[in-house]
C-alpha cells in the first residue's frame, strides 16, 4: 500500500464509534468537574449539598486564631483565598505541580492546594501576608527579594518567598546549590531563577545579620 | 536628548515590586465583588465536531444556577475566526457552553447535566496529513489559513519526489524572493539541504487566564489577565458589542503572558456575557491549568526545509526556505513569515526565496509566543550553520559574524532598512565574556558518562513601532503623574519607559507617580505590551508627552516671570531662568497656574492628531493640572531590530541522555539600556525559556484521536531551578538606536531564541556536530545519537 492509501485507510478505519471508544479508553473525556470549590463567602451559597456540610473550625493563621466555616474536602488554598481574604497565596495549577500556593505549616513549606483545611486545625499556618512586621516593615527575606529585584510577573513570588523562609529556618547558611534544591518545587515561568537565587543568598545575609 | 542621563541606565525600584513580595499585588482572581457568581465551562471532548443538540434545560432548573450561555448567545463568526463559544468545536477542550451559579460546585454539577450531542467531523493534527491528496481538513471550509480559510492539497507526485525524510515542496500559500537564488547556489562552495521540525508548545503562564466581570450603569467592568491594557480595549469591546468607553478594563498585575495575553481573547467575553444575563451580577471564571492548556494559546510548530549555499569563507550566497506551519484551528499567527523575515535579516543571504503554508490543525489555538517564528527558526537554523562551519573549517562564531547585519543590513522580501544593528558587537562581547576560544577546546571532552558541548546562538525580533500617545499630568501637589496604558506582565517596562518623562522634565523620580492598571485611571492609547515593543515605542510616546509638558512649563514661567519660554529650563522639580536661577517657579505652582490659564495648559484644548482613547482620557483629567499630551510623531526610518546572542556550555550524559546546561552568557542588543538590573533578569529569564524550547517542552498527540497527551506542567515540563546553571551571566552592547530619543530598543523576545539556538548547537557539538534538526532534543534522541542508532520517529513526524 502506498503511503497515501495507508492514510486514507486509516481515516476510514476511525469511525465515530471507534473514536469514542478510544476517548473513553484515554480516560474520561473532558470534564469540567475538577478544580472545584464550594464557597460561602458571598453568603448566598446553600450551606448543605451533595458536597457536604460546612463546619465551623478554628485555624491559626499568621499568629491569629481565625474561625471559619469549611467543608470537609476544602483545601487550605481555597480557605485562605476565599474565606479569609488572604489572596497572596496564588493558585497556578491546583494540582501540586507549580508551587505558587506554597505556605508554611509549622515552618514546613506545603502546597496549600493539596492540603485539606481541617487537617491543619492544631498547627501554625503562615502565608505571605504573615511575614511583614508592624507598619508593613518587610521581613528580611522580602527585603532581599526587593533589593535583588527577584520577581518578574510576581505570580510565583509569594511561593518562592515562603520556601526561602522555610529554608533559612532550617539552614541559615545555604549554598547556592542547596537553595536551588530547596526552591526546586517552585516553578517560575518567567525563568527568574538566577535572580531568585541571588535574593535567597542575600536573604541569608540579612537574616544572619 | 542624548548621553548624560540622571535616570536612564540606572537601577530603580518599580512601584509594583513591594506588592509582589507582600502578596498585596492583585491579579484577576484576587478581586471580589458582592454577590459574585462562579462560572464553569462545558468543553469539547472531540477535536472537531458539530453540535447537533445542546440541551441545558436540566441545568436551568437547578437550584443555584443563575445564568447559562450557549453558542446561540454569542456572535456568529467567519471560518477562521475564533468564536466565544463554539457550535462547531475545532479542538479538544474548546468551550461550548458556560454556566454561572452561586458557587463552583453547583456550576460544575450543572455543566454535568447538559446534554450534548456532537457529530464527529474529520480532524487532523499533522499538517502534512492535511496536505496529502484526499487528506482531512481541520475546518469544513478548508485546510489552510491565509487571510481567511482556503484549501491547498499537494500532489502524490510532490510527496513521492521528496521521499520519506525530506519535506515535500508542494504548492505554497506564500512565496517571495529577492536576488538570483539559482545563481547564488551556483557560486556556492557548499550547499546544504536540511529538513527540520520544531514543536508546538504551550505558554503555560503561571497565572491562568481567570477573569471576573460585572455590569454597572451600562458599563462592563472586567478584571482580566492581560499583557496590554489600553490596546486590548477595542478588541474586547467589539467582542461584547459595546462602545469602548463602556468598558472598564482592570489589569493591575498579570502573571505572565509571553504573547498569549497580548490582546483580548474570546474567552474573556464569557464571564462578561454571563454577568449580563445575570442582571449584571459579578461572575468569576477561574480558568484551570488544564483549560489554560486548551485555550491558553501555544506556539506554532514547523516542518521545514532549507537549502543554503555558502562561499568558502562562510558567507551565505543563497538560501531557499520552505516552512509548513501547524496553524491550529483559527487564524493563528504568522510565525512562518516572521521566521523568513528573521532569516533574511540575521544572515543577510545574498539571495533568498521563501515559501510557506500555514495548515489548519485540530489542536489548541496558536498565538504569538515570545519570538513567534524568530525563535524556533533560530533553534533550527543555527545548528545547520554549525554544520557548514565544520565542513568549511571556519570557527562557529566567525561564520555568524561574517553573515551578521551591520547598520546597513536589510530585512524581508523588499529589503527594507533597519535602524541599527550591533549584532557583531554582541557576538564579540559574548565570545569574550564566555571565553569562547578557551571553552571551545572543551568540545567533545568526556568525563565519566558526560560529554561537554559548547554552542553559540543568535536571534532577532523587531522591537518597536510608533504612532501612540503619551499623557502626563503635573498636579498642584507638585507630582508628575505618568499615565501608562501598557499592561504589567513582569517586564517592568511600563515603569522603565516612564523614567523618560522624569528625565525630560528634570524631576526626581520620587516626585513621579506611574498611573497604570485600569482604564478608569485614564490611559493614553498605547501599543500592545508585546513584540518587544514597549521600550522603544512607549519611551517615544512618553517622551513626546514630556516634551509637550516641558514646553508648557516654560511658557507659564515666561508668562509669570518675563522673558521668552526658551529662557527657562526645568530641573530638580523647578522651572528656572537659565541666567538667573532664582527666577523660578515650582512644578506645584506651575500646575496651579495651568489650571487657572485653562486651554491647552490644563487639557481643555488638545492636539488634533491624538488617538480617540487619548482624547477621552485627556478630557477626563482636564482641569486637574498641567496636562502634557502628544502623539509620537517622531521619525522611524526602518525596522527596529533587537538581537540576542547566547553562549552556552552543556554536559550531555550519554548513558541517560540528560542534558545539563552548566554555563550561560546572554548578550542583548537593545540600544540604550534603560534599567540594567531588570534587563539582566530578562536576559537570563528569556534564556531559561529558551532551554525549555530546546530541551523539554512539547505537544504530544495521539494522531488516531487527536488526544493531547502533554497537557499539564508535569507532562511538558518548563525548566526548574535544577535545569538551569546556578549562575547565569549577561551583558548588553548598550549603543543607542538613532530612531529613539533615548536610543532604546525593546529586546524581550530574541533573548529566548538565542539561548534555544545555542543549546541546540551545544548538544549537537557534544555528540560530534551533526544537527538533530528537531527541537526539543529529548533524552531518547540524545541516546540514539550517542549510540549511532536511528531516531525512533521519522524526520518529519510531529507531536511525538
Amino acid at each position: 500500500m502506498s503511503e497515501v492509501e495507508t492514510l486514507e485507510a486509516t481515516q476510514r478505519a476511525i469511525s465515530r464509534r471507534a473514536f469514542i471508544k478510544r476517548v473513553i479508553a484515554a480516560g474520561a473525556a473532558v470534564s469540567s468537574a475538577n478544580y472545584l470549590f464550594r464557597g460561602s463567602f458571598t453568603g448566598l451559597a446553600p450551606r448543605a449539598s451533595a458536597q457536604g456540610v460546612e463546619r465551623l473550625i478554628s485555624l491559626k493563621v499568621n499568629g491569629m486564631v481565625r474561625r471559619v466555616d469549611v467543608v470537609k474536602q476544602e483545601t487550605l488554598a481555597w480557605t485562605l483565598r476565599y474565606k479569609l481574604g488572604l489572596t497572596g497565596t496564588k493558585l497556578g495549577c491546583d494540582r501540586a505541580e507549580c508551587g505558587n500556593c506554597t505556605v508554611l505549616i509549622d515552618d514546613v513549606p506545603h502546597y496549600s492546594c493539596s492540603v485539606l483545611t481541617h487537617t491543619v486545625r492544631d498547627r501554625e499556618v503562615t502565608t505571605i501576608e504573615g511575614l511583614a512586621g508592624p507598619g508593613g516593615r518587610l521581613h528580611p527575606v522580602q527585603q532581599a527579594f526587593v533589593d535583588e529585584l527577584g520577581p518578574q510577573c510576581g505570580f510565583c513570588t509569594p511561593g518562592q518567598i515562603m520556601s526561602t523562609v522555610a529554608l533559612l529556618k532550617r539552614n541559615p547558611n545555604p549554598t547556592r546549590e542547596e537553595a536551588a534544591e530547596a526552591l526546586s518545587g517552585n516553578l517560575c515561568r518567567c525563568g527568574a531563577y538566577h535572580y531568585y537565587l541571588n535574593s535567597v543568598m542575600r536573604a541569608a545575609e540579612y537574616m544572619r545579620g | 536628548m542624548a548621553g548624560n542621563y540622571k535616570l536612564i541606565g540606572r537601577d530603580f525600584l518599580p512601584p509594583d515590586v513591594y506588592g509582589k513580595v507582600t502578596g498585596q499585588a492583585r491579579y484577576a482572581e484576587d478581586f471580589r465583588a458582592e454577590g459574585m457568581l462562579f462560572a464553569k465551562l462545558l468543553v469539547s471532548p472531540m477535536p472537531h465536531g458539530r453540535v447537533r443538540r445542546l440541551d441545558v434545560s436540566r441545568a436551568q432548573r437547578m437550584d443555584g444556577v443563575v445564568a447559562i450561555l450557549t453558542p446561540d448567545d454569542v456572535p456568529q463568526v467567519q471560518p477562521g475566526q475564533e468564536p466565544i463559544l463554539a457550535r462547531e468545536p475545532m479542538y479538544i477542550g474548546e468551550p461550548i457552553a458556560a454556566v454561572a451559579a452561586v458557587d463552583e460546585a453547583t456550576a460544575a454539577a450543572a455543566v454535568e447535566t447538559i446534554q450534548l450531542d456532537l457529530q464527529l467531523l474529520p480532524f487532523v493534527t499533522d499538517p502534512l496529513d492535511s496536505l496529502r491528496p484526499g487528506g482531512p481538513d481541520a475546518n469544513t471550509a478548508g485546510n489552510v489559513y491565509l487571510q481567511g480559510v482556503r484549501r491547498i492539497k499537494w500532489t502524490a507526485r510532490d510527496f513521492a519526489a521528496a521521499g520519506d525524510d525530506k519535506l515535500p515542496l508542494g504548492e505554497p500559500a506564500v512565496e517571495w524572493s529577492y536576488g538570483d537564488v539559482e545563481a547564488g547556489f551556483q557560486q556556492a562552495a557548499l550547499v546544504l539541504d536540511e529538513t527540520f521540525v520544531t514543536q508546538a508548545i504551550s505558554h503555560h503562564s503561571m497565572e491562568p487566564r481567570t477573569a471576573m466581570a460585572y455590569w454597572q450603569n451600562g458599563k462592563c467592568y472586567l478584571h482580566a489577565s492581560l499583557q496590554s491594557v489600553a490596546n486590548a480595549v477595542p478588541g474586547i469591546a467589539s467582542l461584547l458589542g459595546i462602545r469602548q468607553e463602556d468598558l472598564v478594563l482592570i489589569s493591575e498585575n498579570t502573571g505572565g503572558g509571553f504573547g498569549s495575553k497580548a490582546g483580548g481573547y474570546p474567552q474573556l467575553a464569557i464571564p462578561a456575557l454571563l454577568s449580563r444575563k445575570a442582571g449584571g451580577r459579578p461572575v468569576m471564571m477561574r480558568v484551570t491549568r488544564l483549560e489554560e492548556f486548551y485555550f491558553g494559546r501555544c506556539r506554532a510548530g514547523f516542518q521545514g526545509r532549507v537549502r543554503i549555499g555558502f562561499r568558502s569563507d562562510g558567507r551565505i550566497t543563497a538560501l531557499d526556505l520552505y516552512i509548513v506551519q501547524s496553524n491550529g484551528p483559527y487564524s493563528g499567527f504568522g510565525d512562518y513569515t516572521n521566521a523568513a523575515g528573521a532569516v533574511s535579516l540575521v544572515y543577510q543571504p545574498l539571495s533568498m526565496r521563501f515559501r510557506g503554508v500555514s495548515v489548519l490543525t485540530n489542536t489548541p489555538p496558536r498565538s504569538a509566543q515570545r519570538g513567534p517564528g524568530e525563535n524556533q527558526i533560530a533553534a533550527a537554523m543555527e545548528p545547520i550553520l554549525d554544520k557548514a562551519a565544520r565542513q568549511l573549517g571556519i570557527d562557529r562564531v566567525a561564520i555568524r559574524r561574517i553573515n551578521a547585519p551591520r547598520h546597513d543590513g536589510r530585512v524581508g522580501a523588499d529589503r527594507g532598512p533597519i535602524t541599527s544593528s550591533y549584532l557583531p558587537e554582541a557576538l564579540d562581547i559574548g565570545a569574550e565574556k564566555f571565553g569562547w576560544e578557551e571553552q571551545k577546546k572543551l568540545s567533545g571532552t568526556r568525563r565519566g558518562s558526560k560529554v561537554t558541548g559548547v554552542g553559540v546562538g543568535m536571534a532577532y525580533h523587531s522591537a518597536g513601532s510608533n504612532g501612540f500617545d503619551g499623557l502626563v499630568v503635573i498636579k498642584p501637589d507638585g507630582k508628575v503623574y505618568i499615565h501608562s496604558g501598557e499592561g504589567n506582565l513582569g517586564t517592568f517596562s511600563y515603569a522603565g519607559t516612564a523614567r523618560v518623562v522624569a528625565e525630560v522634565l528634570g524631576v526626581p523620580w520620587e516626585q513621579c507617580e506611574v498611573v497604570w492598571g485600569s482604564t478608569a485611571r485614564h490611559l493614553p492609547w498605547t501599543s500592545v505590551q508585546a513584540g518587544s515593543n514597549t521600550s522603544f515605542t512607549m519611551s517615544r510616546a512618553k517622551y513626546a508627552a514630556a516634551v509637550d509638558a516641558k514646553r508648557k512649563l516654560q511658557e507659564i514661567a515666561a508668562l509669570d516671570l518675563g522673558g521668552s519660554p526658551d529662557d527657562y529650563e526645568a530641573d530638580g522639580g523647578r522651572v528656572f531662568h537659565r541666567e538667573d536661577t532664582t527666577r523660578s517657579i515650582t512644578f506645584a505652582r506651575a500646575a496651579s497656574r495651568a489650571i487657572e490659564l485653562g486651554g491647552k495648559y490644563s487639557g481643555f484644548e488638545l492636539p488634533g492628531d491624538l488617538n480617540p482613547m487619548t482624547v477621552r482620557s485627556a478630557q477626563a483629567v482636564a482641569g486637574t493640572g498641567l496636562v502634557g499630551v502628544a502623539r509620537d510623531n517622531l521619525e522611524r526610518n526602518g525596522t527596529v531590530p533587537a538581537f540576542g546572542v547566547g553562549f552556552v556550555r552543556v554536559e550531555v550524559d550519554v548513558e541517560t541522555g540528560k542534558v545539563d546546561v552548566v554555563d550561560y552568557v546572554g548578550v542583548a542588543d537593545c540600544g540604550t539600556v534603560i534599567h540594567p538590573h531588570n534587563l539582566g533578569n530578562q536576559v537570563c529569564g528569556g534564556a531559561v525559556q529558551g532551554f525549555g524550547l530546546a530541551l523539554f517542552e512539547k505537544h504530544v498527540y495521539d494522531p488516531q484521536i487527536a488526544w493531547p497527551a502533554a497537557r499539564r506542567l508535569y507532562t511538558s515540563k518548563p525548566p526548574t531551578y535544577l535545569d538551569v546553571p546556578l549562575e547565569m551571566r549577561w551583558d548588553a552592547v548598550n549603543q543607542p538606536d538613532p530612531a529613539n530619543p533615548i536610543g532604546a530598543k525593546g529586546v524581550g523576545e530574541p533573548l529566548m531564541g538565542a539561548a534555544a539556538a545555542a543549546v541546540a548547537c551545544a548538544v549537537a557539538d557534544a555528540l560530534g556536530g551533526r544537527p538533530f534538526n528537531r527541537i526539543p532534543i529529548t533524552p531518547d534522541m540524545v541516546l540514539n545519537a550517542a549510540e549511532n542508532r536511528p531516531q525512533s520517529f521519522r524526520p518529519l513526524e510531529v507531536n511525538v
